[in-house]
């Protein structure tokens, strides 16, 4: 099992939609968020390009995060979901460093917080929270050792990009164009 | 207590009421979002209780259910599959929607203007005395002016229950913003052409769309749930949208043509477009020698538009006009030339949205799959009352003489018919305002504080200290669409559909729902035979088991579905009859003509901006609708304040940075009140600046917007007025920088 998410750069509007589901979701506290959205704009008027993408942690297969984290508190587990066990952090902040994507955060109890990709709605069938809302449906989710998944299904049949390949850190969150 | 009646209605800052104001001086943003308990678990959404409800954040209405949390809190707000306006996703606002229940600015007790110690206060009462007070002054006015001078503004859902309140007393006064400042335009029309308004959810099939035009609509930053979620779809398709805006809307970065067109012209870029359709024989000529009416007229009509004319007008290659017309023409008949929702422009707009309505009529597209679809709705029956009295007269006589197409009551006229200048016989003395911030949503502030001082009573309906609160002599403090019932919500669609809303928890503070206030005021004023139900459960069940459902059924399921009676679509040249003179599509249209109207659209030129001015064009973000969320905690987590976006040639003239504080002042030396900071952008023109409308906020009890930003509205003080029905153009207001704070006091020595 391996899970993934896509971003369809083409339909996605910005709307932080993603943004808001998750903060009731995961009680992430107003001021902070595990998502967020990015605005690349090129070119001068009339001749512009617009790029717009909802961005989260990469869950990546090479985890600088949890190769830095000196408790053990950051880690791995099934599907290759990237989770920090809140007690066993010291808020060192050397994950946050570690992070190319910069992923996480300070959270105001005193522990770093990141994106878990709902690991508690996933295991039990459901998509998570921002895929389940977006009204766009440019996010989906799912595992790429199961080639009818939707993830597997874009990525075959779409071109795709990942965010800051030459880290190394084999992302898989995947950016459709 | 004594009240003292005071000449002059000055804007009270709520905060002197006492206690539930002074306690608000020091917002604490707490850390939990919502304000929730911590959890160490997510939510279970299998075992969570739920109840069904409606999105109060906009028009649109998307129905979903209100989940609580393990303590009984509500947590989150999801879409309801079975909904067609949400398909089970909902919006950011309504997503973010817990934070207008949880957010502590809001109104929490009736208040009433005072005058004591020399001064105007709002002083905090009972719901008997707040109710008497306005029963009482409504029999005075009924009975010195007639009930007629009592006027309902409304926006609110429970808007519903003060209509029937209103008609009930003998008033037929009754106006929503919505129309004349924003989609009236657009209703006369499509009226004008196919004999139908538009209406809302638009019936634009878009997710079989194969070409979608947009005239300056921002569709994705408007956040219009289903229409968004279409054109998603349809982008999935590979249809083509071709974008005519001067601002590189998120929108236009996703579609084949983008039209940076010269703002104010757009008249001109239509009439070239139904040049080249009716000259290169692109037009559907089976389905317009069929179902149109004056074709000939037409043709003739505009002959000299060409590309090349348009050109001169619109800063538009002709060669751009034309391939986006053949583009139009292959997707026809599934092609859509969308009306658009805010068309309240340059004052041609009826003429502007009849010009679109002819390019849909020529590409055939009224009536077929990816054009426009026939949209069915469930009647909602009314409780048994005896028939309301006739009213002596009515906002058509108000406004009918001048305005010949208006659909419905404008507001911005019967703000006029408020006024110390109206010397007509038809006064309006007392208004009912209910979840519409007036100062905001209708443009020349001036002209409506005037009117407010001139009234004998006014009563404000709202859940936040809006501005318009300030004014009132009496403001009952409404609970959020979380904590209360409402009217059923049906509405047009592919199959007719119908919505319940029911409260998830129990209002917080004396906050009461607007049924119940129409009501007990219904008792004061002897019209307790118009609401013969004891509570809104027994009405809405009544109501649901006309309908072939019953409240316990909806409680359960919270939105039906009901089976269509008509087709969706026009048949290969079955006949159709459309509801004007000729019971054809009239593209010359004899209604216009008969009242003295021009019956096909004519190019106007329109006032463009002087040197060192620029355009004043507003829009709106997704996270937000207006004013209405600019003070939602979750909502202003994602958007806090607008800006003014600038282009980078213009930013270098005046030396602008990215987030300079500047102040804007217009043509007629109005200046905002607060600072706006610069957003220096290619994607905006450079004869225009653009802000999200609904931000500077200047009530101070609004903790979380109080002056960030600018209102845009206080900006807008040249109305153009649609002759034909009477909208307000907004678009012809010209801003210039000021770099140095103006409203600094000098300090004399």
């Amino acid at each position: 099992m391996r899970y993934a998410m896509t971003m369809d750069i083409k339909k996605c509007v910005g709307c932080s939609d993603c943004v808001v589901a998750c903060q009731t979701e995961n009680n992430v506290p107003i001021g902070f968020c595990r998502d967020w959205i990015v605005e690349n704009v090129d070119g001068t008027y009339p001749n512009l390009e617009l790029e717009i993408r909802s961005e989260r942690c990469n869950h990546c297969d090479d985890t600088p995060c949890v190769r830095t984290c000196p408790t053990g508190a950051s880690h791995v587990i099934e599907g290759g979901i990237v989770k920090v066990t809140p007690i066993e952090c010291i808020g060192c902040g050397a994950c946050i460093q570690a992070c190319p994507y910069d992923a996480r955060y300070f959270h105001p109890d005193g522990y770093v917080d990141k994106c878990t990709f709902c690991d508690h709605r996933v295991t039990k069938g459901q998509d998570t929270a921002c895929v389940s809302v977006c009204p766009t449906k440019s996010l989906a989710f799912g595992d790429l050792d199961d080639p009818n998944s939707p993830v597997s299904i874009l990525l075959r049949e779409r071109k795709w990009k990942v965010n800051a390949p030459e880290a190394g850190t084999k992302p898989q969150v995947y950016f459709l164009t | 207590m004594s009240i003292k009646k005071t000449s002059r209605r000055d804007f009270i800052k709520i905060s002197a009421a006492g206690t539930a104001g002074l306690a608000l001086a020091n917002p604490v943003l707490n850390w939990v979002p919502g304000f929730l308990p911590k959890h160490e678990k997510p939510l279970d959404e299998s075992k969570a209780k739920r109840f069904p409800t409606f999105c109060e954040v906009c028009f649109w209405k998307c129905a979903g259910f209100t989940y609580l949390n393990n303590e009984g809190k509500i947590q989150k707000i999801i879409g309801n599959e079975d909904d067609p306006h949400s398909n089970g996703r909902f919006c950011p606002r309504g997503t973010g929607g817990v934070g207008m229940y949880y957010d502590n600015d809001r109104l929490k007790k009736p208040l009433m203007r005072v005058f004591e110690d020399g001064e105007n206060k709002f002083k905090e009462v009972s719901w008997e005395v707040a109710l008497d007070f306005i029963a009482d002054k409504m029999k005075v006015i009924a009975k010195d002016h007639g009930p007629e001078s009592m006027a309902l503004l409304y926006h609110a859902s429970s808007g519903s229950y003060f209509k029937h309140l209103l008609k009930a007393y003998g008033s037929k006064n009754i106006a929503k913003p919505s129309y004349a400042q924003c989609l009236g335009p657009r209703e006369a029309g499509f009226v004008a052409t196919y004999g139908a308004g538009i209406s809302s959810p638009e019936p634009t099939d878009v997710k079989n769309t194969k070409c979608l035009v947009l005239i300056g609509n921002h569709v994705g930053e408007n956040m219009h749930n289903g229409y968004v979620q279409e054109v998603s779809e349809a982008i999935d398709r590979g249809a083509s949208i071709i974008t005519v805006d001067p601002r590189f809307s998120t929108i236009a970065s996703k579609s084949k043509f983008w039209l940076p067109i010269k703002p104010a012209t757009d008249l001109a870029l239509l009439l070239s477009w139904i040049h080249v359709l009716i000259y290169d024989d692109l037009y559907d000529k089976k389905y317009v020698e069929q179902y149109a009416f004056g074709f000939d007229e037409l043709k003739a009509h505009v002959k000299n538009f060409t590309p090349e004319w348009a050109y001169t007008k619109t800063d538009i290659n002709p060669e751009d006009i034309r391939d986006s017309a053949y583009e139009m023409a292959k997707a026809a008949p599934a092609a859509i030339v969308h009306p658009g929702r805010h068309t309240t422009w340059y004052g041609d707009d009826t003429q502007r949205t009849r010009a679109i309505a002819i390019l849909n009529a020529l590409l055939g597209s009224y009536g077929k799959k990816g054009g426009w679809y026939f949209a069915e709705k469930k009647k909602v029956p009314q409780y048994p009352a005896p028939a309301y009295p006739h009213p002596q007269w009515t906002w058509k006589e108000i406004t009918r003489p001048t305005y010949k197409s208006a659909g419905t009551g404008l507001a911005n006229d019967l703000i006029k018919a408020s006024l110390p200048s109206n010397q007509s016989e038809h006064k309006i003395k007392g208004w009912l305002v209910v979840g519409t911030n007036l100062l905001s949503t209708i443009p020349d502030k001036n002209q409506t504080l005037a009117a407010i001082k001139n009234l004998e009573l006014m009563v404000v309906v709202d859940t936040m200290p809006m501005e318009i609160t300030g004014y009132a002599d009496i403001i009952l403090p409404e609970c959020t669409y979380l904590e209360r019932y409402d009217d059923i919500r049906s509405s047009q669609h592919r199959y007719p559909n119908i919505a319940l809303r029911m409260p998830a928890a129990e209002p917080r503070w004396d906050t009461k729902p607007g049924w119940w206030m129409a009501k007990e005021l219904a008792s004061r004023l002897k019209l307790g035979k118009y609401f013969r139900w004891e509570n809104v459960e027994e009405e809405l069940d009544w109501k649901f088991k006309q309908m072939g459902t019953s409240l316990e059924e909806m409680k359960k399921i919270g939105v039906k579905i009901f089976d269509k009676e008509k087709d969706l679509y026009l048949d290969e040249g079955e006949e159709h009859f459309f509801n004007t003179d000729t019971g054809k599509i009239e593209l010359y249209s004899l209604d216009l003509e008969a009242k003295g109207y021009d019956p096909m659209p004519k190019y106007t030129e329109h006032a463009q901006p002087d040197e060192n001015f620029y355009r004043l064009i507003y829009g709106r973000a997704p996270m937000h609708t207006f004013g209405r969320t600019s003070n939602n905690p979750n909502l202003v987590d994602l958007m806090e304040e607008n800006k003014v976006w600038v282009n980078p040639k213009v930013a270098k003239i005046w030396g602008l940075e990215p987030d300079q504080e500047v102040w804007l002042e217009n043509q007629d030396g109005v200046i905002s009140t607060f600072s706006i900071k610069v957003r220096v952008t290619e994607r905006i023109r450079h004869d225009s600046v653009y802000i999200i409308h609904g931000f500077g906020k200047s009530n101070k009890l609004l903790t979380n917007c109080y002056g960030k930003g600018i209102d845009d509205s206080e900006l807008i003080t040249r109305i153009k007025i649609d002759p034909i029905m009477g909208g307000t153009g907004m678009r012809e207001n010209f801003v210039t920088f000021l770099l140095e704070n103006p409203h600094k006091k000098e300090v004399k020595s």
